[in-house]
Order: structure tokens, then C-alpha cells, then sequence
């Protein structure tokens, strides 16, 4: 039986966990779009899940070639959602870890780490010029009570760049870490 | 002279890689071979392994499988250049450990 779950998150990490939650009850993912989670009955603990974040969308043919190599070592990609893949591995075939050397950890958070950043100065960036534009509006219209939507929609963006920095912080607390281990051990 | 950052020491899941490698294999028996070598001690991730590979394909250290266009997975196997890189490490790791045996044992 399928069970359809809508739950919203942005923190990878979390999220992976609770997909191995859901798994260690007998409910596995088996497909993903936004925020809806398909679910169907296993017995309890049957797989373990790993998000991961791609440098390119899944139809590209390095992307591509990534998931054969991945699914003739066992893994199997459940779902994708833009640059991310949903992974699962029987747990019956031991621990699964996508990345298993700090180096390729490291490169893994650089990645999502640029992938909020960029979200982030895509938000600042818009959100500077609806002030601007919500500023001038107001300054060049002096007809009394127009609603300055620019203005708005500005400070929302605002807000949204702030909260993108803040998602990115255990990001970057992990990958300032690492970084202090790998001087001194690979 | 190469230049220093290639006299480097190895990372563990290069060099395990490149001992499997002596006899070709494809990426999940790579996997399992490393785990049974180092006693489930090294348990290289897939997307670990797959960095690694294209690295080593990159710097011919290694090289995939001509001989098997039709097969459906790719086999790997180390090359002449990959070899002599095993060696150099299997001299510098036998320095590490004389020295390390030397002062940390007194003999």
C-alpha cells in the first residue's frame, strides 16, 4: 500500500534522517517530488537512504553515468528532484555511505554550500532591486495610497536571503571542520 | 622531478583501489575486494570510488576495459605508470614504519 506524506525541508542532513526513520518503521520512499513523499510498506529497515547533491541535472550525461555506476554497486536511485538524488541500498548488504574519505565529504558540502549561496545572492540580489524600484516608484509617484508592492515583495526577498545564509550554516560549520581535520589526517 | 604535490603520500582509498586493480575488476567488486583487504576496516563509498576512478583514469594510473565493448559493466585495470606509483608509496610507507618502529620500540 502507497502512503503519500507532504512534508517540506531544507536541511538535507535532517531529512535523510528521517527517511532512514520512516525506513526503520517499514515505510521506504519510493518516489519524490516537491515536498510529497511516496512511501510503500517494506518490512521494517529493509533499506538505508543518502541524499545527494549532483554538480549537474540527472539527464546529463556525466550525471547520467554517475547513477549506472552507482546501480551497478547496489544503489539504487529512487527519485530526483533537480540537481538532487534520493539513494537507497538494501541494508541487508551492509553499511552505505556515498562518501566514504573526508575529501570527497568535503566536496560534497563545498557543492551544497554553493547551492545555497547561489539561491542566496539570487534572493539578495532581486530583493535589492525591488526595493529600488519600490523606492523610485514611490519617490516619482506622489499619487497618495499606491501600494508599493515592489517595496514588499523587496523586504520578503530580503528575508528569504537571510534565511538561505542560515540554512547554509551547518554547512559551512562542517566543511570549516573538515578542512581543520584534513590538515593534519586524510 | 615531478613536482612536490605529486610525490605526496596516497589517500587510503587510492592505494587500495590501485592494489585491486593489479587484477582488472569492475567498481562494485573494487568495492568488496577493498573491504575484504583491509578486514571491513576501509569501506570505500560508491561516490568515493567513482571520484577516485575517474581521477586515476585521468592521470593514467589506471585504465577501463577495451577488451569487453559489449559487457555491461566497465572493468578497470591498473597501469605500468600506476604500478611504479604503488611502489614509490610502498617505499615511503616503509620508511614511515621503520622509523616509526625505531624510536617508538628502541630498537
Amino acid at each position: 500500500m502507497k502512503h503519500i506524506v507532504r512534508k517540506a525541508y531544507c536541511d538535507y542532513e535532517k531529512e535523510e534522517k528521517w527517511l532512514n526513520e520512516m525506513s526503520a518503521m517499514g515505510l521506504a520512499l519510493t518516489d519524490y517530488s516537491w515536498c510529497r513523499y511516496v512511501f510503500e510498506e517494506t518490512p521494517n529497515n529493509k533499506y538505508i537512504y543518502r541524499i545527494e547533491l549532483l554538480k549537474n541535472l540527472p539527464t546529463h550525461p556525466e550525471s547520467m553515468a554517475y547513477i549506472k555506476f552507482l546501480e551497478e554497486s547496489g544503489v539504487e536511485c529512487v527519485a530526483t528532484y533537480m540537481c538532487w538524488l534520493y539513494l537507497r541500498k538494501k541494508s541487508s548488504e551492509g553499511a552505505f555511505d556515498i562518501y566514504s574519505d573526508m575529501e570527497s565529504k568535503l566536496k560534497h558540502l563545498k557543492r551544497i554550500n554553493a547551492y545555497w549561496s547561489t539561491l542566496m545572492w539570487a534572493e539578495l540580489l532581486t530583493g535589492i532591486s525591488n526595493i529600488v524600484i519600490g523606492v523610485e516608484n514611490m519617490v516619482s509617484d506622489s499619487r497618495a495610497g499606491i501600494f508599493p508592492i515592489n517595496f514588499y515583495l523587496g523586504g520578503l526577498l530580503l528575508l528569504v536571503t537571510i534565511l538561505c545564509f542560515k540554512l547554509g550554516s551547518p554547512v559551512r560549520k562542517k566543511i570549516n571542520k573538515l578542512q581543520q581535520e584534513l590538515i593534519i589526517r586524510e | 622531478m615531478p613536482e612536490s604535490s605529486e610525490r605526496g603520500a596516497l589517500t587510503e582509498a587510492v592505494f587500495y583501489i590501485l592494489l585491486s586493480l593489479y587484477s582488472p575488476m569492475h567498481g562494485y567488486r573494487i568495492m568488496q575486494n577493498v573491504r575484504e583487504m583491509s578486514n571491513e576496516r576501509v569501506n570505500l563509498g560508491a561516490g568515493t570510488l567513482y571520484g577516485a576512478i575517474n581521477t586515476l583514469l585521468e592521470k593514467n594510473w589506471i585504465r577501463s576495459s577495451e577488451w569487453e565493448k559489449d559487457s555491461r559493466k566497465k572493468e578497470y585495470e591498473i597501469t605500468g605508470l600506476g604500478k611504479s606509483i604503488v611502489q614509490g608509496e610502498l617505499t615511503r610507507l616503509e620508511e614511515l614504519i621503520f622509523n616509526g618502529k625505531r624510536i617508538v620500540e628502541g630498537c
